[in-house]
């Protein structure tokens, strides 16, 4: 049980290693082969980048992107320190090679469908049971915006009203323009850019995400959401968000889109830092529904996600709550560091897989301050032939006197061919520490599904209920809203999984 | 109502029920007692519908239909409700959004109208009153954490709901104190109604002498084998199920 998590086989620890040799090499020796080969030739007009990574490619995101010199010095540091890394391979997941040459680092916002009539009906279909409005519908499945409604004058009427509370929110892109300052003290300080292989990547190649600063002492009045925030629609696969709290400053702040967006991109590999100072207080809520691939595990999203917030400050408090559905692959443990004394860390999660879907998911707490608390609740559904891992480290450092953990780990099964597996890892230092670690697994019994048809409820209708219930702990952390729109997608989702 | 005509069942294999025939009619209440692995609870599996008991040879007629062609929601729309001898906990799912679903999906079915939260809360609110029960049920996860009475109870409040126009109950008087099955009684009796039609399942007099029965029938081997009225519970009360066999035995010889 008490089994410590080694840098070895941590996503998350720094991954300082010597440059790889031997065969593990080849990708390495390609790219070095690419960039001395042909040269490269990009048109700036086409705004699209060919398949491949080397310096230049991040050069010209950089230069793409207008950015200072300081970034791009940032991204090539980055990206020669991904050169010397390998891909982990500790997880409990099959995945094929990934390879990195084939994959374009930029595209152009891609030109939407010019009307509803464009779209995919079985999209369509899923915003409909789904009770997205329908000219959200629109939007969502890329509509060209103007054609639907003026989502300039939306995201103004936002942006005055946080000016007005001294918030900044914006896109990453104009943040590292417009204020450089923070960008710089806080980018790449909880989650450095030789973290591991997908962070590095990230930090040589992101496209765009979100910036959201909360000065001292403001409330931020109203939740954040990329939902409002137009732009970042088609941010593309390397997102980067960053968010600062500072002393006594709090904010809440959604992630995601609750509907299903039919992005083909193979690899989804994002970072996200969260920063809280003194008495601040950061809820991040996430609702994935990337594309699943289809029933036979063909396609699909790679969702491989450095996410980690950073109790700065005494008495900070980070809580996360994911909702996972979507995703061929999901690999990602939003995590605490309890750095400030009385700190907080919380992680709620229902991640679900179904068909061929495969998760790894869960967090890290790791108390360094004193009398810190986390809890971690952690609900896993595999139907199908889903596998669905829980990974999670709760490490309680020397100084951490007084710390508390309390850890609820639970498994649904529906169907005979799915996996649910469960991997805690737990490293005390401190004596005075208190870690309770819970966990079950149970299967949605043909009892449960009798006793409801018995009283009039179909049989899927039946599982919804079940399902419903097991999340219950989870949903109720989430605003209201997305609460609701979580347990459609969880209907969504698992529509076929008995019978 | 309904019409059990030479009912063979098994289960597993095994032979539970062997030829048993019931007919029950409106406003009827029908007492069905016997040994242990008599076949009881088999009965009102099978009416309600539960998947492995495999129907051999016989009918069962409901209102006119084939009741067995139906699937245990639609036999629930139609009117057929069970009580749980063992009621099913189903954590986090709130009893009162159980009960609302139910209801809804019950008349979805008939092609009623929903009831929305306030017309179902006033009807929540009329049938607490009737069975004199504490709203901190609705508050609690369907059946998680009840107590045995409080299970059997939350089964009668689930019936009163639904009012369903034939209600098996089964063995819902099995381990409930004198208090709690006079709660459990008043409820049922309250609900006696030229329109609808009980069977109540249960081991023992003691029940029958609060829901008192029009009929009386002993099931024994898979089959009834004695039926009479409400006499006929006291007569198994003083003699035991063994004097049914002896008289059988009688009969026989």
């Amino acid at each position: 049980m008490a089994t410590s998590m080694s840098n070895e086989s941590d996503p998350l620890a720094r991954h300082d290693r010597e440059p790889a040799s031997g065969e593990g090499n080849e990708q390495i020796i390609a790219a070095i082969n690419r960039r001395y080969g042909a040269g490269f030739v990009t048109d700036i007009e086409t705004d699209t980048l060919p398949p491949g990574l080397n310096e230049d490619v991040v050069r010209w995101i950089s230069a793409r992107k207008g950015e200072p010199g300081w970034m791009t010095e940032w991204r090539l540091k980055a990206y020669r320190h991904w050169l010397t890394m390998i891909p982990p391979e500790w997880a409990k997941l099959r995945i094929g090679p990934i390879d990195f040459q084939a994959i374009s680092y930029f595209a152009a916002p891609k030109e939407g469908p010019k009307s509803l009539a464009e779209v995919d009906p079985k999209l369509l279909e899923t915003y409909e049971k789904l009770g997205v409005p329908l000219h959200e519908r629109a939007r969502l499945a890329g509509v060209a915006v103007d054609a639907v409604f003026d989502s300039v004058s939306v995201g103004t009427t936002f942006r005055k009203e946080l000016a007005e509370a001294g918030v900044i929110f914006c896109s990453m892109s104009e943040a590292v323009k417009e204020h450089p300052e923070l960008v710089r003290a806080y980018l790449g300080s909880v989650v450095p850019s030789s973290d591991n292989y997908f962070a590095a990547l990230n930090s040589a190649v992101f496209s765009d995400g979100s910036f959201v600063f909360i000065p001292k002492g403001v409330r931020c009045p109203m939740e954040l959401s990329t939902y409002f925030r137009i732009n970042a629609i088609n941010t593309g696969q390397f997102e980067r968000t960053l968010i600062v709290a500072e002393e006594g400053a709090s904010v809440s702040y959604l992630e995601g889109c609750t509907a299903p967006m039919r992005d083909e991109n193979q690899l989804h590999a994002a970072v996200v830092e969260l920063v809280a100072l003194d008495d601040a207080d950061i809820k991040y809520s996430t609702v994935q529904n990337w594309y699943p691939g289809d029933e036979n595990g063909l396609g699909g999203i790679y969702n491989f996600v450095t996410k980690r917030g950073d109790c700065r400050g005494a008495r900070s408090k980070i809580s996360w709550t994911q909702v996972e559905t979507g995703s061929a692959i999901t690999w990602k443990y939003p995590s605490c560091v309890l750095r400030g004394d009385d700190s907080v860390g919380e992680f709620h999660s229902v991640a679900l897989t179904h068909h061929h879907q495969q998760a790894d998911t869960g967090t890290k707490m790791i108390h360094i301050g004193r009398n810190t608390k986390s809890k971690i609740i952690a609900k896993g559904i595999s139907a199908g032939r889903g596998q669905n891992s829980y990974r999670g480290l709760v490490k309680v450092e020397k100084g951490a006197s007084g710390a508390r953990n309390y850890t609820q780990c639970d498994s649904l099964l529906i169907g005979k061919k799915c996996g649910a597996h469960t991997f805690p890892y737990i490293e005390v230092k401190n004596p005075s520490a208190i870690v309770e670690h819970e966990a079950t697994t149970s299967k949605i019994s043909d009892d449960q599904l009798f006793y409801c048809r018995s009283r009039g409820i179909a049989e899927e209708d039946a599982v919804s209920l079940i399902v419903d219930g097991f999340c219950r702990q989870v949903f109720r952390e989430l605003p209201m809203e997305f609460a609701v729109e979580a347990k459609k997608l969880l209907e969504v989702s698992l529509e076929g999984a008995v019978g | 109502m309904l019409k059990i005509e030479n009912l063979h069942v098994r289960i597993a294999g095994k032979d539970i029920l062997r030829g048993l025939s019931l007919e029950v009619k409106a406003g009827e209440v029908h007492a069905i007692m016997g040994p242990n692995g008599a076949g009881k609870s088999t009965l009102g599996n099978v009416l309600a519908g539960r998947e492995g008991y495999e129907v051999i040879e016989g009918s069962i007629h409901y209102e006119g239909r084939d009741l067995l062609e139906l699937e245990p929601e639609e036999r629930a729309a139609a009117g057929v409700f069970l009580a749980f001898q063992y009621p099913v906990e189903i954590p986090g799912v709130n009893n009162t959004y159980f009960l609302r679903a139910a209801l809804n999906a019950q008349r979805r079915r008939r092609g009623e109208s929903e009831l929305d939260s306030m017309q179902f809360l006033k009807r929540v609110r009329e049938k607490l009153a009737v069975l004199h029960l504490k709203d901190e049920l609705l508050h609690r996860a369907v059946n998680e954490g009840f107590s045995g009475g409080e299970k059997k109870r939350n089964e009668i409040f689930q019936m009163a709901l639904l009012e369903p126009k034939l209600a098996i109950l089964d063995e819902t008087d099995s381990g409930l104190d004198i208090d709690a099955l006079k709660m459990v009684a008043d409820g049922v009796n309250a609900m006696r109604d030229p329109a609808r039609a009980f069977i109540v399942i249960t081991h023992y007099q003691r029940l029958l002498e609060y829901i008192v029965p029009d009929y009386v029938h002993v099931l024994a081997d898979g089959r009834i084998v004695e039926s009479g009225d409400k006499s006929l519970a006291l007569k198994l009360e003083e003699h035991g199920y063994s004097w049914i066999a002896e008289r059988k035995l009688a009969g026989a010889a």
